[in-house]
């Protein structure tokens, strides 16, 4: 019945500062004034007052559309770009005379490129939808009358329900807390979704309702709350709660938020204040940021450049047919008498020469529209969409443990992620799991602990051995490792001595201290055991995963934590003397509770024997000084140990205790429950200067290490990033000595580099801090920040000359601040720049997201933030790809990111192989796309030079208008989802490949515009060949000649054979697919030709048969067909043989490599690899060549 | 083969231990292991390539030139030959009704096998002008019932407040030169059947339509027609309604079904009526025969030849470069970004 003796606890008792001390600090008086008018008649969701009534409800929405305004909104956006709204402002046009074509052909490929993208928006929105279905249908107890509480769904919950959350919930709507299991009306909560943090929060009912604890209490309750309007400040709360004609304050201690959850508390009772929309999570949401790809961008600007080439031949025909016109009809003579110019309409009239001209250009733009290739953003919309679908498809992303498969949560950026310049990574949950594990420990002096940490393993490989032995020292820690696994296999605990284990310890010299140092471990902390009942283990609900850690060791080695009293602690101890197991309590006196700050916390306890003990942990910093001049004994050993651990990369504290006699305690205690009764702003200085004193005149016992474990193969995924030439800066809220521990164990520092390390723990600041002046703190410390940081460029410009020598950055958080100041931050930019690491510790989420704004804005390159928690949210938005680790609990980073993966090291293939596929998919594409509209584009324009420019397209309407959408889209569709330069291993074995990203060398203007020039040069070929061709002579032995109808049906057979050859010439990936589509492309062009041709004459117009009864029976139009398309292709052919051959891009060196089969030749493979004059100076293989190189 | 297997494996397995596993399932489709064939231009490649285009483009090119130069054809320009040498205002000469005789020779270097086609050449006509080429109605030409529909021929829809039948401008500016030719004073007939599209005949133009109103408004375009002579049967309509692509262009006039041998004289008695001076446009009067290539151009058998001994002079340049100067792979001076950063 452990539930039940925990329900009898009064928790507030323990905490001596986070909480119990709000009251004072609402300012009541602004109750019901502006801001403030919100009344809530608790139990009475019926009752409304005037001019209240329109809570908002309590569901939530965060589709973009409606119902309603779907088709207005969708459209809208649709128009919004320009090529559409061109096409729109065209296809209405297209009713009018002006047309070149028929209205319906013009307008049907719009509707069909609008209603896909249209019908995708809709689906995208769907699931939205379903997911706030789910949301909004969760259930929840809420009180109905008499005292019962029934279920009922979230969206169904008033302003003033009663309602009952049970743990693990999470709560429905910001509630007020009336009270819960505890006595007391405390209650923990996990705000995880809220601010990433994962340690857990004490929120306190008023005392007045914490009495109200059965379901039965509700029947008559009935209060009223007056307090703030709804706004999205997560931790400030005004109001006060009217209660049995009483008024108390309220203050964000009593108010459960919205998305957080309920932990290790077993229900509360509270009254919804805030619902749906009003809550502050929600409020709080700003919609994410539309991030557009780099590439997205640059093709909108070809596509304005495409538009200028558009009007430019628009209204260089427009002139021609001025003139021609105007020419016409000249002093009552007709020149070209048969177009009657005498009787013309205003399009074609020579008297308004100007006029016709000015129409004649709207006619030009219609018709020239060909050159933008209307499908191009629904092409590359469809497309990314199946990019996705293959990389949250990919097998190899995904990570078994957690039952996670990477997820593209916007399909577009894929491209942007063969880009990446820069990479900002948290450190905790991304770099490493955030689980800690117990691994060392210092005992008086001596150190025990056998297993070898990560980063061991990796100094291990650093220090000198040659790679041959690498796998056995590896074998050799995984075979330690193992036979680990079999003996425990425990979460947190990862320690073997055996001079320990097994109390074995009692045989050890100082065994008492070792009994001290266990004993403190189970008993100095604020954790909660759960016991199972079934199988009798005893878990923990830590605060913190170090504290859980240490108290998995001290139970693994004898010393086990179970019961956690009112103001008592339970242990079971093993007796040194009788070798059994005894139970312990302890009266619990008062906890000290770390703060980042104090650095420490420490508990007051009274053993059984009456001794009253006060026991410490903290950090090495401030511990060493505070011991008791007899309590230094292991001073200097443990001094060293702790040395030890940190460059291991472990987390140290120090356990140290001291006994007090009661006389001492009386006092301090009579002092303290005064200062805490203080209702003051006083207070907690004063609190925090009372446990000073009392933390003094310690005795040292030793020295814990945790290991903060890494990721799965994030040293190795480093390592490849670094190959592939990205940067990466690591970015953590962490202390710098950790940070620099993560990053020697990732390879991102190493031994030869040198660390320009940037803090303001200088004595001179910190005897200004004492003083407290902030103004002569700010300018000193800007100051020491501006020489550090120029000190460092000028140690950079010293090495320049000798490119071996690598550089380091390390900066902490108060630095930071003044780092990003305006007119420091280009010059800490372009330390950060030239250094091969740089690690930013104790940021702050808002540092992360300016650090992360300032490498992009400033080196103007595409960067990714990677990070798992709520804190990295704002860098995960500010990068141009925010990727979040969905290996933990958290959601919020995931929520809003653009791509989740479970593990770090999936970085590796989402960049190096999907990221590199996309890119060269996506600029591969689009470059078709142009080349293509340019070719049939330019064809139709240079028939107008011989048409007199007066508008009319060389053919049929259809053919022009299914052109974009039938007979070469398909294929380019294949290119983008299926395209590979080189398969998934090349491109992990070749990271270098991945620079063609980062350099933009496949979609630079150059290439562009090459593309272009493609398409000019085919449509001039296929023009003038086939017009040359087929010009005045018979076309067949009948004797007929070729009209325009045949001349036009057989450049469009031309047209349709070069695009998709050249794009079978293009691509260097045929599957079946590609076959397909390809071959297919230009079948269904000539039975598109028959089936149309076979349509009634007023339909098929002049393609009525032209196949059948004209194109097909003559051999001329078979031998031109053939003789232009393979004569279109010659000059690309020619081209990308040279090219290939004597200047390959990277991409093709490594097909040249698998086609040569010099894949098994490794050093040959080495020295393409190698091929790049920059050096790669992080990640391990760079560390072996420096090793090398010395 | 393998990998497929062991894949299922591996997603049995998931199935067993966990129902509802996001494990993604494997299939080389998804995975993106398609077996895929990954061309690249090597040499042996790029030179084979070039080598079928020349041993195919070369005896295409020689048939066609062969073919080309069986054709004969006798070409007459008689614009300015047929207008009386004392007229100094043609195109005022041209427009006033009345004959306009003129006759003449054509001299015959070569036999001519029968079918000799007859053409008319015009120059400088736009029949490809969008003006014109939509001035037609395809309804009012297919059925007698759409007599009264003109819409999209003005302005020639209406004349004397009746619909024009066959309306647009077009019709109106058909062509009417004729043409008769005689060989030592005998008549040779010129076949004018089956000189159009059948598809035109039986589908475009009705059987029951007759003309109507036509070349009745003030000004007077082109030829007139026979009002007792249903529209799919004036072939000249026909061939004249189907616009040509460019402004220049030939027409088929007719079939002189006698071979007209070597040495031959054949006069030609033509009617001067339509105006090209207005417009600069020539005329041309064209004799010739067809093979299975259709008539005289030696543009396609010159191309294919040039063309395949261009691929031949490729395949011929590709193989001596490669040959001379082998690839080298170890060079990276031609990776773009390294030749970005040689500034630096």
């Amino acid at each position: 019945m452990s539930g039940g003796r925990k329900r009898k606890l009064r928790l507030s008792k323990i905490y001596s500062f986070a909480c119990c001390k709000a009251s004072f600090r609402g300012d009541d008086s602004q109750i019901g004034g502006k801001g403030y008018s919100r009344v809530v008649f608790c139990n009475e969701p019926d009752i409304f007052e005037d001019g209240v009534k329109n809570f908002a409800d309590n569901s939530i929405r965060s589709t973009k559309y409606t119902l309603a305004t779907f088709f207005p909104k969708s459209l809208f956006e649709q128009f919004r770009r320009v090529a559409n709204f061109y096409f729109l402002v065209t296809g209405t046009l297209a009713f009018t005379k002006l047309a070149p074509y028929t209205a319906v052909s013009a307008i049907l490929p719009l509707i069909i490129v609008i209603g896909a993208t249209m019908v995708k928006e809709g689906i995208e929105d769907w699931r939205r939808k379903k997911q706030d279905i789910e949301v909004n249908n969760r259930r929840v107890k809420v009180h109905k009358v008499d005292g019962t509480f029934e279920y009922t769904a979230w969206k169904n919950l008033r302003v003033g329900n009663i309602v009952k959350v049970e743990k693990d919930e999470f709560f429905p709507a910001d509630l007020l807390l009336l009270s819960s299991s505890y006595e007391d009306a405390v209650c923990y909560v996990e705000t995880m979704n809220l601010d990433g943090e994962t340690n857990l929060k004490l929120k306190q009912g008023l005392e007045v309702t914490s009495s109200l604890q059965e379901d039965l209490h509700f029947q008559k309750f009935k209060a009223t709350v007056k307090c703030e309007d709804p706004n999205a400040n997560l931790y400030s709360f005004v109001g006060s709660m009217e209660f049995e004609e009483k008024n108390y304050a309220l203050s964000p201690q009593q108010i459960l938020l919205r998305d957080s959850k309920l932990r290790n508390t077993d229900y509360i009772f509270g009254a919804v204040i805030f619902t749906g929309h009003d809550t502050k999570v929600i409020q709080n949401s700003t919609d994410p940021p539309s991030k557009r790809s780099r590439i997205e961008k640059k093709m909108d600007r070809v596509i304005y450049f495409l538009f200028c080439i558009l009007f430019l031949m628009a209204f260089v025909g427009s002139i021609f047919f001025g003139i021609a016109t105007k020419d016409d009809f000249q002093n009552g003579s007709m020149k070209r008498w048969y177009l009657r110019p005498d009787d013309s309409t205003i399009f074609f009239d020579p008297k308004r020469p100007v006029a016709a001209a000015l129409f004649h250009c709207l006619t030009a733009l219609m018709l020239y529209g060909f050159f933008i290739p209307i499908s191009l953003y629904v092409s590359i919309e469809m497309v990314k969409v199946l990019q996705s679908i293959f990389i949250n498809q990919d097998i190899q992303m995904y990570y078994k443990e957690a039952d996670k498969p990477a997820r593209a949560r916007t399909s577009n950026l894929n491209e942007e992620l063969g880009q990446v310049d820069t990479i900002l990574s948290d450190k905790t949950g991304t770099l490493t799991c955030n689980s800690m594990e117990f691994i060392k420990c210092s005992i008086a002096g001596v150190g025990y602990g056998r297993g070898a940490t990560e980063v061991e393993k990796a100094m291990g490989r650093r220090k000198g051995s040659p790679p041959i032995h690498e796998h056995d020292i590896e074998s050799e820690a995984g075979k330690i490792r193992g036979s680990l696994d079999k003996k425990t296999l425990i979460k947190g605990f990862n320690f073997d001595d055996e001079r320990i284990r097994n109390g074995q310890w009692v045989n050890q010299p100082h065994a008492d201290v070792i009994q001290k140092f266990f004993r403190l471990l189970a008993i100095c902390h604020t954790a909660i055991p759960e016991m199972n009942e079934e199988t009798g283990n005893v878990s923990y609900e830590a605060e913190s995963p170090d504290e859980a850690a240490f108290l998995i060791a001290a139970r693994e080695l004898g010393f086990e934590f179970y019961k956690r009293g009112q103001t008592s602690l339970s242990t079971f101890e093993l007796d040194p003397v009788s070798s059994n197991k005894v139970e312990r309590k302890y009266k619990l006196l008062n906890v000290l509770e770390f703060n980042s700050s104090r650095k420490r916390m420490s508990v007051i306890v009274e053993n059984e024997e009456g001794k009253i003990l006060l026991l410490c942990k903290g950090a090495d910093s401030i511990m060493f000084e505070r011991l008791a001049k007899n309590g230094r004994e292991f001073e200097e050993k443990t001094k060293e140990h702790v040395h030890e651990y940190a460059d291991a990369g472990l987390r140290t504290l120090i356990l140290a205790y001291r006994e007090l006699d009661a006389e001492e305690y009386k006092e301090f205690d009579n002092k303290f429950s005064k200062a805490r009764n203080l209702v003051s702003a006083d207070q907690e200085r004063l609190m925090e200067e009372l446990s000073d004193k009392i933390e003094k005149n310690l005795i040292l016992l030793g020295a814990t290490a945790v290991e903060d474990k890494l990721q799965d193969g994030v040293p190795d995924c480093i390592d490849k990033l670094a190959q592939a030439g990205i940067k990466i800066w690591v970015l953590t809220g962490d202390k710098m000595e950790t940070a620099i521990n993560i990053g020697f164990a990732c390879s991102l520092l190493r031994q030869g580099m040198k660390q320009i390390i940037i803090h303001l723990d200088s004595p001179e600041i910190q005897a200004l801090e004492k003083d407290g002046d902030k103004m002569a703190i700010a300018k000193a410390s800007r100051q020491s920040v501006l020489l550090q940081i120029s000190e460092g460029v000028a140690q950079l410009a010293s090495y320049r000359g000798s490119s071996q020598k690598a550089f380091a950055l390390i900066i902490d958080g108060k630095s930071l601040v003044y780092a990003l100041e305006d007119n420091m931050k280009n010059m800490f930019l372009e330390l950060g720049i030239r250094c091969a690491s740089v690690i930013c510790c104790r940021s702050s989420p808002k540092q992360k997201a300016l650090v992360t704004r300032l490498v992009k804005s400033g080196t103007g390159k595409t960067t990714l933030a990677i990070g798992d928690g709520a804190n990295d949210v704002g860098m995960l938005q500010e990068a141009d790809i925010g990727v979040g680790i969905s290996g933990v609990e958290g959601m919020q980073a995931v929520m809003s990111s653009d791509i989740a993966i479970a593990q770090f090291r999936y970085l590796e293939r989402l960049l190096l192989v999907h990221g590199h596929w996309c890119y060269r998919r996506i600029s591969s594409m689009i470059c078709y796309f142009f080349y293509k509209n340019i070719t049939f584009g330019f064809t139709l324009f240079l028939y107008e030079v011989y048409a007199s420019f007066s508008g009319q397209p060389a053919y049929n309407d259809w053919f022009l208008s299914l052109y974009n959408v039938f007979f070469s889209s398909l294929p380019v569709v294949a290119l983008g989802v299926f395209d590979q330069d080189v398969s998934a291993r090349y491109c992990l074995k070749f990271p270098l490949l991945y620079q063609e990203g980062v350099q933009n060398v496949l979609f630079s203007w150059r290439r562009i515009l090459s593309w272009m020039l493609n398409g000019f040069i085919s449509a001039l070929i296929i023009f003038f060949f086939c017009t040359k061709a087929m010009e005045l002579q018979a076309f067949d032995a009948e004797g007929r000649t070729a009209g325009k109808d045949i001349l036009g049906a057989t450049m469009y057979t031309c047209v349709v054979w070069v695009v998709n050859l050249q794009m079978a010439l293009a691509i260097s990936y045929f599957t079946l697919i590609q076959h397909f589509f390809i071959w297919g492309s230009i079948f269904f062009w000539y039975l598109f030709l028959l089936v149309y041709g076979a349509m009634p004459p007023h339909f098929s117009t002049n393609a009525y048969k032209v196949f059948i009864e004209a194109l097909a029976p003559s051999p001329s139009y078979w031998l031109v067909t053939f003789f232009v398309v393979i004569s279109t292709l010659i000059p690309y052919f020619s081209y990308a043989a040279i090219q290939m051959r004597f200047f390959p891009m990277y991409h093709e060196i490594v097909q040249w490599i698998r086609y040569e089969g010099k894949i098994k030749d490794p050093e040959f493979c080495d020295m393409v690899r190698q091929r790049s004059l920059r050096p790669t100076t992080v990640g391990s293989t760079a560390r072996l060549a420096a090793k090398a190189h010395h | 083969m393998s990998t497929s297997t062991s894949g299922g494996a591996g997603s049995n397995d998931a199935n067993v231990t966990r129902r509802a596993s996001k494990r993604p399932k494997y299939s080389k489709f998804t995975q993106q292991e398609l077996p895929a064939c990954k061309p690249i231009l090597t040499p042996r490649a790029v030179i084979s390539a070039f080598l079928i285009v020349t041993v195919v483009f070369i005896p295409i090119g020689v048939a066609s030139l062969i073919a080309s130069h069986d054709v004969v054809e006798i070409i007459d320009r008689y614009d300015s030959q047929c207008i009386p040498s004392n007229v100094t205002d043609k195109v005022a000469f041209i427009q006033t009704p009345g004959e306009k005789p003129c006759n003449r020779e054509l001299h015959v270097d070569k036999r001519m096998k029968s079918p000799i086609y007859v053409y008319y050449q015009l120059d400088n006509f736009y029949q490809n002008h969008r003006r014109y080429v939509k001035s037609r109605n395809d309804e009012q030409l297919r059925d007698s019932k759409n007599a009264n529909s003109v819409s999209g021929c003005e302005p020639e829809d209406n004349a004397n407040g009746q619909p024009i039948v066959p309306c647009g401008l077009i019709a109106w500016s058909l062509f009417n030169d004729t043409y008769s030719f005689s060989r030592n004073g005998n008549n040779l007939t010129v076949n004018k059947k089956d000189i159009s599209w059948k598809s035109d005949r039986d589908h475009k133009f009705g059987s029951d339509v007759f003309p109507k109103n036509f070349q009745n408004g003030s000004l007077i375009g082109g030829g007139h027609l026979n009002e007792t002579i249903p529209l799919n049967e004036q072939e000249d309509l026909i061939v004249w309604m189907r616009t040509a692509a460019l402004p220049t262009f030939r027409k088929l006039y007719g079939r002189i079904e006698v071979d007209l041998e070597k040495g031959d004289v054949i006069h030609v008695n033509l009617q001067n009526y339509y105006n090209t001076y207005s417009f600069n446009g020539k005329k041309k009067l064209v004799l010739s025969t067809t093979t299975w290539l259709g008539g005289k151009n030696d543009f396609l058998g010159i191309a294919y030849l040039t063309v395949g001994g261009l691929s031949f002079f490729l395949a011929l340049a590709f193989t001596i470069v490669y040959l001379v100067k082998p690839r080298q792979l170890g060079d990276p001076s031609y990776l773009s970004w390294n030749r970005n950063h040689g500034g630096q």
